[in-house]
């Protein structure tokens, strides 16, 4: 039963045999080449275009309980080790883009969160949410998404805790620090207001990623049937000690949304890379990138900046090489 | 009709001036003057305690946060809002 959903329902494969079987039709063979590409290409857009949909209504449903002003106040409950644990929690739930990050530090830090309760979020929060726990299920199978998502959570939860034990206060921007708490009212929703609040999502995250999508696909495409499956294995594969490192370090500065890096990590991995390569590749294009450090760094100074983009680097290099080694059992 | 000032709160990122805009729209489809102010300085944003951006502040009060208005929205807002 949970095969048929995993094979089916999450991972469409009726819709491959369908696309084949249309391509046949109009005489395209899809065993050539630039067959098996197309029908890569038709195949994993239409998929990922109907996951991303669906996914992100149902997300932004859920979203739309926990505004960042309501997961400050949550927080505030708790102390110690427990507070970092629900911070990388909520960072999976709460809405949150790159240029809410700031008025968010200083929201959090003004409200008197500890510095490394506030990290725990910024890290777990775009390594690890909702809709990369479903993709990767639909494509690695459950067993390698749980533990992905767990796996996030501890990089969150340890790499806060490194950070409050530092005592890097004083490497947060005196603005940040100086900001008084300032409590508002967090309107509450009607049924309806989350239902469109959720649609609205769906539209504007879908023109975003369009393009990401289609980029990551085409890669894919290419990846999937025209680079030799030697090359990806000297590289990407187990003979290549260092393919984790150099995954991670390819993946930090770019930026792209994990819905573009699943193709890519899809195709990498049915050419013969290595789980925890392409999964460390993934975590690393979308938890750091250029565009959030130059946001990160008008709001702290470039030491605590460096510990916390080198806590995500060694993270996600750690985890990549625990995927690896337990790769045998989970796929 | 009494005074109405109009800040768009927003670090800068796209969505942030897409909000700018839209409230501009709705102010002209309204036939209203008002002052609309795009702030982007970080210590004056948290005066008013919105986390999430972008956010609108109508006579000093946060009245949206977090998601962009399209005009028609800003127009119903500031209707309820009594202008």
């Amino acid at each position: 039963m949970w095969t048929f959903i995993q094979d089916q329902i999450l991972g469409m494969k009726w819709l491959n045999v369908l696309i084949q079987n249309l391509l046949a039709v109009i005489g395209i063979d899809t065993s050539s080449k630039i067959g098996g590409s197309i029908t890569f290409f038709i195949y994993d857009v239409i998929k990922i275009s109907v996951l991303l949909c669906v996914l992100i209504f149902v997300i932004s449903y859920i979203q739309s309980f926990f505004p960042p002003e309501r997961s400050k106040r949550i927080l505030g409950r708790f102390h110690g080790i427990g507070a970092n644990l629900i911070s990388a929690l909520l960072g999976t739930v709460t809405p949150f883009c790159s240029c809410s990050s700031i008025p968010l530090f200083m929201g959090f830090t003004s409200a008197g969160l500890p510095l490394g309760v506030t990290f725990s979020f910024l890290i777990s929060s775009p390594m690890v949410d909702l809709g990369s726990l479903v993709l990767l299920m639909s494509i690695f199978g459950v067993k390698v998404a749980i533990v992905y998502v767990v796996l996030g959570l501890v990089i969150a939860v340890v790499g806060g805790s490194i950070i409050e034990k530092l005592h890097l206060e004083n490497q947060v921007e005196g603005f940040i620090r100086n900001a008084s708490s300032v409590e508002i009212d967090t309107p509450s929703l009607t049924q309806k207001e989350r239902l469109i609040y959720a649609k609205d999502q769906v539209v504007e995250t879908f023109k975003k990623v369009i393009l990401y999508i289609l980029v990551g696909v085409a890669i894919g495409a290419i990846i999937h049937n025209w680079i030799p499956e030697s090359w990806v294995i000297n590289v990407l594969g187990n003979r290549n000690p260092l393919g984790v490192v150099l995954a991670t370090v390819v993946g930090v500065p770019m930026y792209a949304d994990i819905f573009g890096t699943i193709p890519i990590a899809e195709s990498l991995l049915g050419k013969g890379a290595q789980l925890g390569t392409v999964l460390s590749f993934m975590m690393a294009v979308t938890t750091l990138s250029l565009p959030s450090m130059i946001m990160l760094k008008k709001a702290i100074k470039p030491k605590l900046l460096g510990v916390f983009i080198a806590i995500c680097v060694i993270g996600i290099v750690l985890v990549g090489y625990l995927f690896n080694v337990i790769q045998f059992i989970l796929l | 009709m009494n005074e109405c000032s109009i800040k768009v709160l927003g670090m800068g990122c796209k969505s942030c001036h897409d909000q700018h805009a839209n409230v501009i729209d709705a102010l002209a489809n309204m036939n209203l003057a008002a002052d609309v102010e795009y702030v982007t300085d970080p210590q004056r944003i948290m005066g008013y305690g919105a986390m999430s951006m972008p956010a609108i502040v109508v006579n000093e009060k946060v009245v949206s946060m977090g998601k962009v208005l399209k005009p028609d929205d800003v127009t119903k807002l500031l209707e309820k809002l009594g202008y």
